[in-house]
Order: structure tokens, then sequence, then C-alpha cells
């Protein structure tokens, strides 16, 4: 008998062993921590990187490497010929994540779709304001409660989502972060327990990765969801490290602590390519920066004007000098990797001379105007100071005077929005769903004045051309009506658009299977490890 | 002694009022409003936040505000986090024993190494031993932290590759806190190897943290040793012929080290300053990142709570400072 137990115990040991050295664990030096784990409450990347891309889906997901939206957990859809109402049919036999706090008891099903919906949606649900300052910010940001009439459950696997209005973007929508798809069964658990707080910090959902901890500020830590409907991943244990300092990150990777790394400093990617332990891989960020003049106010209402000032400015030497290159100038609002962006336009030449007529032929001079600099770095504009100091050395070769001036963040953003602002303000934007009209309605349409639309511009015939394509379903249509829409936009040069940032992704070279996201999330569905 | 405690302690109390009034009053002074900051760039509508601003009661009067907030932390709730949604004081305690263990080790180096080089720097003054001793102390006190730390991921882990970059243990250990030491807790773990990956991690932050108040306890000593150095009984100790070790160790030493008491108790205050850079750097999980990311937040909740507990901790660190020098020296009995 006692052998035996030595027998058993040994086996156990061995198998252990072999399990842990067989198990592969893929470490991702993230840059923050996330705020919680409910992708609803959140806006942040780095929230969305650590819950609703490893833990949830949603009905339609980002094709990898692509902003196309493809069947998720719908497996298929149908919308009515109004354009008013969608019907998706989810897929059979998707099952949640078994984790230590929970065990489902069914699969996926339309009360799953409509609880996590009608939570953002309705204000009198009971987890409408399950955490104190529940916001759904994304929810309410992408208008849905204006949209949303309903969402209904038709039987098991079929839910029906009826609009206000047509809405053309509505599927890349869906497939947002803040639309994933929670488990009801679970919630239902935590609500009985008095624990309803628990959604946002011990997540479960249908995801490729099931939450197992998250040791705060310091890592987190998933398993590969063994029933993963889309077929369990090739690496076993995923952590993300929590690395805020980029250039620690980096020292992480050539170490081999970690095996990817979002957000490089700029002054090292040299470096990395030339390591050859490390692949390095680009992209152009869906992003854009740019220097929003106050189309309402003298002499900036004036169209001359604010191409004579687009023409001074020297893109590249901003390109050169905040980002090393890791950046190409920007001509048109949207950036070249969405579609619909219009190739064909030609950006204004940098030419000080021409500029410097211009505006004496418009009867502008001695114009001293202010210049206002973000004081955060963000993808599109690592450093606002200096390429405002850039613009102020550019301007004043032209004649005009810049006062550079700027806010404390939160400030920047509220003050920058008033319709009687003085001054051009540097600012950005990256790109919630890959669809044009995220940035050219969202940013430049006329309901956005005093808002998003830091150009106070609202341009009849601009945005009627957005708006329709808003309403328009077929792609090749709207392609037309964004293409027309950016001629506009060049014309009237409502901003001087400053560059499209690269993303660059380090990696070790054993990492095999990453896809780089246009949207610049980080997702690790599908990554393996090279032996 | 007992009635001097009390004294102290009820000194604490309107010290503890007015530190919770500026950490309530100074943060809202700072431009900024952290609903609007919830939604990033995405601009927010007016009744939107209005409504929450309303909901996480910031609508209310001031005084009204702080009175709530004062009464929370009377009855032990410290309210929550208006980003994260979790309660602060949990929150708190989750972080605080990793600043306590690197502060801890950081002390102890300070001080096992500073004051030593403070008395050999004494002994042997205006040699070049001395020189040198107090002129890296000069360059330790001056140097930039963020600078420091990096300097040696890069030299140590990255090119000698003697110690890990950062975090508080290697990835591959997992196990549940215990106490929040990770020099403890991987103890109990069982783990084989933990304890040394937890020991390793520990190297360069504490040595960065240790820089500053090594430099300034190195040259307390120093000063109040030469000055002690120079007084009648130590003369009389030498001429009546005791063995060196004992003048220095024994008379010297003790009254050199009322000052430097009172020096480390200071550094309390500086190594939580320090931490706040220290634990960046090294991804250390602990209150001063929290705090960090907590101001840039504009997270009110947090930072009011961790200032106060942190000026708590100065204030109680100090009390234990006092108490101290009536062993040191008994002529200070309160």
């Amino acid at each position: 008998m006692k052998r035996k137990l030595i027998f058993a115990a040994a086996l156990m040991a061995a198998t252990v062993l072999s399990g842990a050295a067989s198990a592969k664990t893929f470490v991702y030096c993230s840059e923050g921590s996330p705020e919680g784990f409910d992708p609803g409450l959140y806006t942040a990347g780095t929230t969305f990187d650590a819950a609703a891309h490893t833990v949830y889906n949603r009905l339609l997901e980002f094709k990898p490497g692509t902003t196309e939206a493809i069947p998720g957990l719908a497996e298929s859809w149908e919308i009515s010929d109004d354009g008013l109402q969608y019907t998706f049919k989810l897929r059979p036999g998707v099952k949640f994540q078994t984790t230590e706090f929970f065990t489902p008891t069914r699969d996926l099903n339309a009360d799953d779709v409509v609880f996590s919906y009608e939570r953002q949606l309705k204000a009198d649900h009971p987890w409408n304001k399950y955490v104190p300052g529940t916001a759904w910010e994304y929810f309410n940001g992408m208008g849905f409660p204006d949209l949303i009439a309903s969402v209904e459950k038709v039987d098991d696997l079929t839910v029906k989502f009826t609009l206000k209005q047509k809405e053309a973007p509505f599927l890349a929508n869906v497939a947002m972060p803040f639309a994933s798809i929670m488990s009801k069964e679970y919630a239902d658990k935590l609500e009985a327990d008095g624990k309803m707080n628990q959604l946002n910090q011990m997540p479960l959902g249908t995801g490729p990765f099931a939450f197992v901890a998250y040791q705060q500020d310091a890592a987190i830590r998933y398993k590969a969801h063994p029933d993963y409907w889309n077929g369990k991943q090739k690496i076993d244990d995923l952590v993300f490290a929590i690395t805020t300092d980029a250039a620690v990150r980096y020292q992480k990777l050539k170490a081999g602590e970690c095996h990817l790394m979002p957000y490089p400093n700029a002054a090292d990617v040299e470096a990395m390519k030339a390591d050859p332990a490390l692949t390095v891989m680009e992209q152009e960020g869906l992003n854009v920066a740019y220097l929003a003049y106050n189309t309402t106010q003298a002499p900036f209402d004036k169209v001359e004007v604010r191409k004579a000032l687009n023409m001074a400015i020297n893109k590249q030497a901003i390109v050169d000098s905040v980002f090393q290159g890791q950046a190409t100038p920007a001509k048109n609002p949207i950036p070249p990797t969405m579609w619909s962006y219009n190739d064909a336009i030609e950006d204004d030449k940098y030419d000080p001379e021409a500029a410097k007529k211009m505006l004496e032929d418009a009867g502008v001079s001695g114009l001293s105007m202010k210049v206002w600099a973000m004081p955060v770095a963000r993808p599109y504009m690592l450093n606002a100071r200096r390429a405002a100091e850039l613009i102020q050395s550019d301007f004043d070769k032209i004649g005009v005077k810049v006062e550079i001036v700027s806010y404390e963040w939160a400030e920047y953003l509220d003050r920058s929005k008033a319709k009687d602002r003085d001054g051009a303000v540097i600012l950005g934007w990256t790109g919630d769903n890959g669809d044009p009209d995220n940035f050219l309605h969202t940013l430049l349409g006329c309901d956005a004045v005093g808002g998003n639309n830091r150009a106070q511009w609202c341009n009849e015939e601009f945005d009627k051309l957005v708006v329709q394509a808003k309403t328009t379903s077929d792609q090749a249509e709207r392609t037309k009506l964004y293409e027309e829409a950016q001629v506009v936009f060049k014309r009237e040069a409502p901003w001087a658009t400053l560059d499209h940032s690269l993303s660059v992704v380090p990696m070790r070279k054993e990492v095999q299977g990453f896809v780089q996201s246009p949207l610049g999330d980080f997702a690790f569905d599908g990554v393996d490890l090279a032996e | 002694m007992l009635r001097f405690l009390l004294g102290r302690l009820a000194v604490l109390i309107p010290t503890f009022i007015g530190v919770s009034i500026i950490a309530f009053s100074f943060i809202r002074l700072l431009p900024g409003d952290p609903v609007a900051l919830l939604s990033g760039e995405r601009v927010m509508s007016p009744e939107r936040h209005a409504q929450i601003t309303h909901e996480l009661g910031y609508d209310r009067p001031i005084v009204i505000q702080y009175l709530d907030y004062l009464w929370g932390v009377l009855t032990g709730d410290m309210g929550t986090s208006i980003v994260t949604k979790q309660p602060v004081l949990e929150q708190f305690l989750t972080l605080f024993p990793a600043t306590l263990e690197l502060s801890i080790c950081a002390i102890i180096v300070a001080v096992v190494l500073g004051i030593p080089a403070g008395i050999f720097a004494a002994l042997k003054r205006g040699t070049f031993f001395d020189q040198s001793i107090m002129g890296t102390a000069l360059v330790g006190y001056s140097m930039p932290i963020f600078w420091w730390g990096l300097l040696l991921i890069i030299l140590f882990s990255g090119i000698l590759q003697w110690t890990p970059v950062s975090g508080r243990i290697s990835l591959l250990y997992y196990f549940p806190s215990v106490t929040g030491f990770m020099l403890i807790d991987s103890l109990l773990s069982g783990q084989e190897g933990a304890f040394k990956s937890a020991l390793s991690h520990l190297i360069l932050p504490t040595i960065v943290l240790a820089t500053i108040p090594l430099a300034v306890i190195a040259r307390q000593t120093r000063s109040a040793m030469l000055e002690v150095l120079g007084e009648d009984y130590v003369r009389t100790a030498r001429a009546k012929g005791l063995p060196p070790f004992r003048v220095i160790g024994v008379h010297a030493l003790r009254n050199a080290m009322i000052p430097v008491i009172t020096t480390i108790g200071l550094q309390v205050g500086v190594l939580l300053a320090g931490a706040i850079l220290t634990e960046t750097i090294f991804s250390w999980p602990g209150i001063g990142k929290w705090m960090v990311d907590s101001v840039f937040r504009r997270d009110y909740p947090v930072i009011q709570a961790g200032l106060l507990m942190i000026a708590g901790i100065i204030m109680i660190v100090n009390l234990i400072v006092d108490l101290l020098y009536g062993l040191i020296n008994p002529r200070i009995r309160h």
C-alpha cells in the first residue's frame, strides 16, 4: 500500500513537472494598469486590452489586422429594408469560461446579449448604476441611447435590435469593446450574492482567455479558455506584466522577461530593429493630429488665411523632430489605412513665400495668434509643445507672431471646446471602429460644434455629405461621399492636418502569429511561441 | 512618560484634522475635473456631466462634502475610487506592504552603510577617505532618482544580466498574498527559488531608494561625530586609557546619535517621496505609483485618503523618534 502511494505521488509529481515544463506562458509588458475589467465603464485602450480582447467577445469582431467587422458571437445578421432592424443569429454552443469563482451551467444565449446592452441603455436597469459614477462613456459617446429603440430576444439564439434612425456604422460600433457580451447567469449570481462590484473586478466571458487573477499594478494572469468557440489557444497562460516606463519595458524585452511590448520610445526604435533577438512591426496608426483654427473668429473665418497658414507649416520637420521619423505628414483628416481615404488629394505645398503673399492678398498683416499645445503625450502627438514651437518659428517666417499656451489636460479639453475660443488648438484623434464617420462626422460635423469639432466649423456642403454617408448602407456609395467630403475639407482648410503616427510593436523573435491591429489594440488571440 | 505620550497624542488630533483639510482642499484647487477626465478626448454632454457629478456628490456644498469625507474617515470608510470603483482603503492595504517592504530595506541599507561611513569619515577627517566618502555622498544626494534607476537597470540588468529588470518577483511564481511582504510570502509559499527571486528583484530598487537617505545619514553622522569628538568627556575617556573602540562606540557614538536619529526619522518622508519615482521605474506595485496615477486622473477619494494615510504614518514615525530620544539619552526624560 505504502509503495503504491509513493508511486502515485511520484507519478503526480512527474505529471505536474512535465505540465509545468511544457506550459507555454506568453508575457506581455503592458503600459499601465487597467482601470477595471468591465469594458463598458471605460474608454482607455489599456483597459480594453486587459478585459475586452482577452476575456470577452462581441456580436461582431474586427477581422485581425483590419477594421472589417466579421461574425463573432453572431454568426449571421439581417438588416431590414428600411435599415432600422438588425436581427442577429447567435452562434450555437458558445461556452462561457469556467473559473475558480464561477461555473456556468449554460451556453451563451440571447438573454446575455439583451443584458449586455440593456444595462447600458436603460436608466432603470438594476445594473445601470452598479458602481458609483457609472458613465457608460462609450455607449453614450457613440450615441447609442438616442439610436437604439429596443433590444429584444426573439428566441434563444436570435436577438433583434430596433434603431430610431438609419445608422450605417452600427455594425462596426457593435464590434467595439464597450459592446462586449457578458454572462447574465454570472451577473444574476453576483446580484443575488450582493457582490455586483465583482463584475468589474473578476470578469467572465466567452473570449479566448479566462481571467485568473489581478495583482494590482503588478500583473494580470489569464489562462487559455479550453472550450473557446474559435478553438483553444496555442499558449497556455497569458500574463500582462504592468511596466509603465517605456525604457524599462525595452530592457525587459531585451532580457527576455517579456515577449512583446507596446509603445516604445521613438528614440529606441532604431536599436530595436538592429537587435537580432527582436522583430519590430510597424503600421500607420488609425489616428491624426491637427491644428484646429477657430473658423468663427476673424481673420480665421477666411479660407485664404487658413490656407496661407497651412502652407507655412513644415510638417516634415514636425515628423522628424517630434517622432524621429515614426510618423507621416498628414494631408487628409483620416489616416491612409482607412477605407475611403482620398489619395488623389494634393497637400498644401510647404511654401513660406507664397503663404506670406497669400496673407498679404487677404489683407492680413501684423497678425498675432495663440497656438494651444496639449500638456500630455498622446499616440498621435508625442510632444505638442515641441510641435507648437516649430509652428511658432514657421509662422514667424511669414510675419505671424505666435504665443504658445497650455492648460492642464482636462482643462485643455474643456476650454478648447468653447465656441469663442481664442487661438488654434493642437489636438488629435484615435479611431474607435475604423469607420470614416468616426472621424469626419464626429470631429467635423455641424452637430459637434462646441464639442469635438474644435474648429467650430459648420460647412453645409461637407455636413450634407457626411450625414448622407452615415445613413447609406452601400459601402461603395459611402466611399464616394467620404472622398468628396475630403475634397471639401481640403478646400476649406478648417484644420492644418499635421501627422499620422506609426504604431510600432517590438517583440521577441520567437513570437509567432501576432497580428498588429490598425485600431491600436493588443489582442493575443492566436499567438504562439516558437520552441 | 505616559503624560508625555498622551500630550503628543493630543497634538496629533488637530494636526490630523489640519492635514485632512489640506488634503481635501488642495486637490480641489488643482484645475481639472475628474468627471470630464472619465471620457478623455471624447466630449461628454453637459447633461451627462451634471448627472455623474451629482451621482458622485460633487455638486454639494464643499463644506458638506468635507464633513461627509471626515465622517467617513472617522468611521473607517475612506470612500471609493472614481476610476477603479473599488474601496480606497482596500486598495491602500493591498499596495502599502509593497512600499513598506521596499522602504524598510532601503532604510536598513542606508543606516547600516551610512552610519559607519559617517563615523569613518569623521575619524579620518580631512584625509582622502573623508573627502571621497563625502564627495560620493554629495553625488548620491544630488542624483536624479529616475536617471539613476535607469542607469542601474541598463548596467546590471541589461548589460551584465545580474538582476531582473523590474517587478517584485519572477512571473513564473504565483501564490496568494498572505502578509503582502514578498520576501515573507515567497518563503511561506514553499516554492523553490521564489525567495531568491523576490530578493533579487529587491536589490536595484533598494539601492535607488536608499541612495539619498544614505547620503544624508552619512553626512549627518560625520558632522555629529566631529562635534562630539571635540568634547571634553571624549578627551577624558581617551586620557583614562579606554580602548578606541569603547571611546567611539560608547561615549562618542551614543551622544552623536541624537541628531542622527532625528535625521533617520525625517528620512521616512523622503523615502515615501522617493518611493513614488522608484516604484514607477521598477514597476513596483506600491502606493507611490498609485498616488501619481490618481493625481493624473483627479481621483479625489484616492488622493485624499492616500495623503491622509501617508501623513498619519509620518506623524507616527515622528512620535516614535521622540520616544527613542529618551532611550538613547537618559537626560531627555519626558
